[in-house]
């Protein structure tokens, strides 16, 4: 489950990581009594407005906006706010603003000079460890920095049953080029960021960039936090953060029923049990011609009711052209299926695009019998060869 | 000749007397499975499908000199069955658990790498050899006895392979099904070696999914020690980055882990690579030289 910045940053400050100070807020004089209390509390002259949306590149796409007074401020909220921000992560379409936040001006000049850095913390699959990875390139794209200067990017893993050691958060501040009080606020700053991690089940913290303050200070400016959506049965805090703004509608309705869907762009749709043979019928359709319009595992219990459910989420995506079942009965038996996607049939009415089912295994032939004989305009097939061929004659 | 399971396979089922673990243990037995007994904290004494039931794994094996254990625990308590089972001295343990937190499994990995114990799974079906015993939750009429041996990532897809393999005229040694997690007990390379010096296997079916690099360490592996044909798919080629695939383990990170660059991978390393999941069968009979 991905959340906001700033409840990102609400979250690692309950860890003692010192962030960025801000509110969030939604409306613009929200933001002008925000900025003011900021003021007060932090002593900060200039603000950040901030568009909170979940994707990555928002100041290129406009949505970070310094404001030297309070004028500025309600202008530049305004601009923001229930824009439309396009970044390299939100796809052409884009995103509404519904939240900014206001945010202190970290960067004043003072008696050193600012750095920035970059820092993360997920998982490394192959080790079976947590890694914690960090630049001195911060505020850059660090996919970049990876490619054009590997030896500028570190990698700290950590044990998985002593966790993270003194002498690692040195290593880490030193090879950040850090001495005196940066330094020791750094090996702090990693200490509590990696208790945060562990502490909220995140599967990625990322800090780009961490600022190194002009009073030796060292701060989160930015923050991504992504939990584990397994562990979220014992964060119920984090759990209710969810922004529902920032789903796709069909992906939340399709939750409701524990269907697992993910829109797609394509005009093939489909409806499979179990994700292996999900992604596998997606590339199918790819090689019969067509584009998946969707990914859809209706899991280990697929019914008449969970049946039913997928053709109506699929049928409401006006570039579908056909929708390719298919179903591999192993405990699921595929007559019941097959009963489903009948009454689904006469339940929903008209459905105008050609629908092939693919049945096979536990009761496959009695289903096959059962939709043949119900007289409705579904093509029925056992091999998941001849569903490839439909789908090619159907698009064709 | 098989591998992890067979006719000397003593098994125990750990949450054994809730529905998921009741319904599967009883398809077990039906398929021939020995199993000896069960595991339920608090209802040790108890008989449950005729077997006996135990408060702790240690106690289960010292009455039944189990050597094997399936996980049906929920997800919350699962990692601790896990780790209760290497404790008690089992040798294979099986964890079929779907949702299970990933730091529970790092500690999970730590932990029972000092116990002589493997770990297949979590959020897999399962093992079998067909015709011995079926340690899972696979359906066991579509496998035939035979010298095909299959790793995969996936669920249903394996059954969708084991299909295709039997319609083919062949049969199944083994079929590891090592779960869609990204963290999972035994790897794809771990498993390819187990077939791959087995007396009983001719041919290995390998099927990944994208996410991770397991695949192509399986692939180096094969191109440096193999001895047997390989036939390997990787499903998600239409997958977006960024977007989770169902697993938890399902998703494009990097150039590195999508499925076009590891079966980019796997053909260099000598493997036959599938494009389309409907043509797996027939690659197999073709890589054998049968078709």
């Amino acid at each position: 489950m991905n959340l906001h910045e700033y409840q990102a940053k609400e979250l690692l400050y309950a860890y003692d990581v010192p962030v960025q100070k801000g509110i969030a807020v939604d409306t613009v004089d929200a933001a002008v009594a925000a900025a003011e209390s900021l003021t007060a509390q932090t002593g900060t002259k200039w603000h950040v407005v901030k568009a909170q949306i979940h994707a990555g590149g928002r100041g290129k796409g406009g949505g970070v906006k310094l404001a030297k007074n309070l004028e500025e401020l309600r202008e530049k909220a305004n601009q923001i706010l229930g824009m439309t921000l396009v970044t390299p992560q939100t796809g052409p379409k884009g995103k509404v603003v519904h939240k900014i936040l206001i945010a202190e001006d970290v960067y004043a000049p003072g008696a050193s000079e600012p750095k920035e850095f970059y820092m993360s913390i997920l998982l490394d699959r192959s080790s079976g460890k947590n890694v914690i990875i960090y630049s001195t390139e911060g505020g850059m794209d660090i996919e970049e920095v990876a490619e054009k200067t590997p030896h500028l990017v570190h990698k700290t893993y950590v044990h998985p049953n002593l966790g993270l050691q003194a002498f690692q958060q040195r290593e880490i501040a030193y090879n950040l080029g850090l001495s005196g009080k940066a330094f020791k606020a750094m090996t702090k700053f990693v200490d509590n960021l990696y208790k945060a991690y562990l502490g909220v089940d995140a599967s990625l913290v990322e800090i780009n960039p961490v600022l190194k303050t002009s009073d030796d200070g060292i701060i989160a400016v930015d923050a991504k936090v992504s939990i584990d959506g397994n562990a979220l049965y014992r964060h119920p805090a984090i759990e209710a953060m969810r922004d529902l703004n920032e789903e796709d509608p069909t992906e939340v309705e399709a939750g409701k029923y524990n269907l697992n869907f993910v829109k797609l762009d394509g005009n093939v749709g489909c409806m499979v049990n179990g994700a292996g043979l999900a992604m596998a019928t997606m590339d199918i359709i790819k090689l019969s011609g067509g584009e998946p319009a969707n990914f859809l595992d209706v899991g280990g219990t697929a019914n008449a009711q969970t049946v039913e459910a997928g053709f109506r989420i699929i049928l409401q995506d006006p570039n579908v052209k056909a929708i390719l079942v298919n179903i591999f009965g192993g405990i699921v038996r595929c007559d019941r299926v097959a009963q489903g996607i009948v009454d689904a049939y006469q339940n929903i009415g008209e459905i105008n695009v050609p629908i092939i089912v693919r049945l096979q295994g536990t009761n496959a032939k009695e289903a096959k019998e059962l939709i043949d004989a119900s007289g409705l305009k579904v093509h029925s097939v056992i091999l998941l060869k001849e569903a490839a061929e439909k789908v090619k004659e159907v698009l064709g | 000749m098989s591998v992890l399971v067979g006719n000397n396979s003593k098994v125990l089922v750990q949450g054994f007397t809730g529905s998921e673990g009741t319904f599967h243990a009883e398809q077990m037995i039906a398929y021939g499975t020995n199993v000896v007994g069960g595991v339920t904290p608090g209802k040790g004494g108890q008989t449950h499908l005729g077997k006996p039931v135990f408060n702790t794994v240690t106690e289960a094996v010292a009455a039944t000199q189990a050597n094997t254990s399936i996980i049906f625990v929920p997800p919350a308590f699962a990692a601790d069955a896990i780790m209760e089972a290497a404790a008690a001295g089992i040798g294979l343990v099986i964890c079929i658990t779907e949702g299970i937190p990933v730091q529970d499994m790092v500690k999970v990995k730590s932990f029972i790498s000092d116990y002589k114990c493997r770990l297949i799974g979590p959020n897999c079906p399962g093992v079998i050899t067909p015709g011995e015993a079926k340690v899972g939750i696979m359906p066991g009429f579509i496998h035939q006895k035979g010298t095909i041996g299959i790793v995969s990532r996936s669920g249903t897809l394996t059954y969708e392979a084991v299909d295709q393999v039997t319609k083919a005229g062949l049969g199944q040694s083994t079929c590891i099904g090592i779960g869609g997690d990204p963290i999972i007990g035994t790897t794809t390379k771990e498993a390819v070696k187990l077939l791959m010096e087995d007396p009983g296997t001719e041919a290995i079916i390998m099927i990944g999914e994208i996410g991770g690099t397991m695949e192509a360490e399986a692939a180096y592996y094969v191109k440096e020690h193999g001895t047997k044909p390989v036939v390997g798919f990787i499903a998600g080629q239409t997958a977006p980055k960024g977007r989770r695939m169902g697993h938890a383990g399902a998703i494009v990170g990097g150039k590195e882990d999508t499925a076009a660059a590891k079966m980019e991978i796997m053909r260099q390393c000598g493997i036959y690579v599938v494009e389309s999941p409907a043509f797996i069968g027939q690659t197999v009979l073709k890589a054998l030289g049968k078709d």
